[in-house]
């Protein structure tokens, strides 16, 4: 181990400005790595804002009986994805309607008969809903003779998961794209510094050096280089954020979990992406 | 310790580098592999450093066989069978006690001792005095001995050795043999691979077997039948 630890040191020592170059050429490729996190992140932040407030809400026919609305609620609640069914009596519609419409607080003591329809309120699991499950929720609620109408702004709900659906395919194409680009950028920095260590190489399979000795100190080298260009991703990334947030509009860091995640996913890319060289390399020698 | 078996070697690009070899050498013996350029001098001795496979045959080296060898353990044979360049193959920017040093610490010797151990090989060749210059700027023949040192690091049974001479000057090259002689004299066998007739001629004792177009045509130790 202190001789793989003692070789990587003397490697990045010998060439400082090809370990400087391939840590700065991942730093800028996981760099766009992390600006697209912090863009879908910010995004999915905002979606998930607006699918917190989907809900269904059934208006309920004057006929309708307690012991039907309960069993209403029952199975409307049973249903997959839904948190919670509310009913709303007719004096609770009339009492938020004069709470959030100043105009209705002002007539409604004038009116003689309360028109506001009582009604169930079907609230969905955080995450959960999806344009086809709340269409469900909706076809069941609709499916009871006392429901009148039944209302969850259809088009707005579709093309909200429609939306959600995009940025997820988007993310898994350009975040594998990006990581792959990472990849190839630090497999070529190590093969370089693979083929300027290729006389040394060269003599130690020539007199009987195992290939773990040859391959260990080039593995930890990629995995420090990924490390670096990690380190220095998150820095740029960060100074974006804190620009962006300051000159243009507020926005929210990416988890800390991402971050960690990608500077893991730079030292294995490192690694990973060093071994593949070392081995292409020795099969050459 | 070293036999080949009806060994052939095609490649995909040059065709046939060698048909049907077959001889054997003892411990201790001093072989001259001799003959024309493209003769399969080269290919006969990386098939016994095991840099290569036979396409049919075996290549039995030190108790390892090229059938049941697998890459992995190659290393072990490298231990025991030094290797010798026509172009030396030195590590350049460092000393020569530098670079036998390194062969020394990629072979496991202790850490503590390589610098010892290093010396000890470079008074073995007779370059002691010139331990601490660096390999460029010694001369053709000098750099040759670090080499030689070099292989003799891991204390091999078998010393290959491809043309070492190729590049040097009579003197150098008179001094190079004489110290493959002293090697083989403590018990090693070696195989040395050259063009060069005279060379051969002045160190008779030596076992001459000649190749031509991958064929042996010629063992000086079963001369009647030619192989």
């Amino acid at each position: 181990m202190g001789r793989t630890v003692r070789e990587a040191a003397l490697g990045f020592r010998r060439a400082p400005l090809l370990t400087g170059l391939s840590a700065l050429m991942v730093g800028l490729a996981l760099f766009v790595l992390g600006l697209f996190s912090l863009v879908t992140h910010n995004i999915r932040s905002a979606v998930a804002d607006l699918e917190e407030r989907v809900e269904v809400v059934a208006y309920l026919r004057e006929t309708a009986q307690p012991a039907e609305i309960e069993s209403a609620i029952q199975t409307l609640g049973a249903l997959p994805g839904v948190e919670e069914v509310r009913f709303f009596s007719k004096a609770q519609a009339l009492e938020r309607a004069r709470q959030e419409l100043p105009e209705i607080a002002e007539v409604s003591a004038d009116l003689a008969v309360n028109p506001f329809p009582a009604s169930l309120e079907i609230r969905f699991l955080p995450g959960s809903p999806t344009a086809e499950s709340v269409g469900a929720v909706a076809a069941a609620a609709s499916g009871f003779p006392f429901v009148e109408d039944v209302r969850y702004g259809r088009e707005w709900v579709e093309r909200l998961f429609l939306l959600r659906r995009i940025g997820a395919i988007t993310t898994l194409i350009l975040g594998g794209a990006f990581a792959i680009v990472a990849t190839l950028i630090i497999g070529t920095a190590i093969r370089i510094a693979v083929f300027a260590r290729r006389d040394e190489i060269f003599i130690m399979r020539l007199v009987g050096a195992r290939d773990s000795l040859i391959r260990r100190p080039l593995l930890l080298e990629g995995a420090v280089t990924g490390l670096m260009g990690g380190t220095l991703a998150a820095l740029l990334t960060w100074g974006a954020y804190q620009a962006v947030y300051h000159l243009l509009f507020k926005l929210e860091w990416i988890p800390p979990g991402w971050m960690w995640g990608g500077l893991l996913l730079g030292v294995l890319f490192g690694a990973m992406a060093s071994n593949l060289a070392v081995r292409r390399h020795l099969k050459e020698v | 310790m070293i036999k080949l078996l009806n060994v052939s070697k095609v490649y995909k690009r040059t065709g046939s580098a060698l048909e049907d070899l077959t001889f054997e050498v003892p411990k201790g013996q001093f072989v001259f592999l001799t003959g024309h350029s493209g003769s399969g001098k080269s290919t006969t001795l990386r098939l016994v450093h095991m840099a290569e496979r036979p396409t049919t045959g075996e290549v039995r080296v030190v108790g390892f066989s090229s059938q049941r060898t697998p890459p992995r353990e190659v290393w072990k044979i490298r231990r025991r069978v030094g290797f010798v360049f026509q172009d030396f193959r030195l590590l350049p920017g460092r000393t020569a006690l530098e670079n036998v040093a390194f062969a020394l610490e990629v072979t496991g010797a202790p850490r503590g001792e390589v610098r010892a151990m290093a010396q000890r090989l470079l008074s073995k060749v007779g370059l002691s005095a010139k331990a601490a210059s660096p390999v460029h700027q010694l001369s053709g023949g000098e750099q040759q001995r670090v080499t030689i040192a070099r292989a003799l690091a891991s204390e091999p049974l078998v010393l290959l050795a491809d043309e070492p001479t190729g590049n040097l000057d009579d003197r150098a090259t008179r001094g190079v043999l004489d110290l493959f002689w002293q090697i083989n004299a403590l018990g090693m066998a070696v195989i040395m691979a050259t063009h060069d007739l005279e060379l051969i001629r002045s160190y008779p004792a030596a076992r001459v077997l000649e190749l031509d177009q991958g064929r042996l045509v010629f063992d000086s130790h079963q001369p009647a039948g030619g192989r």
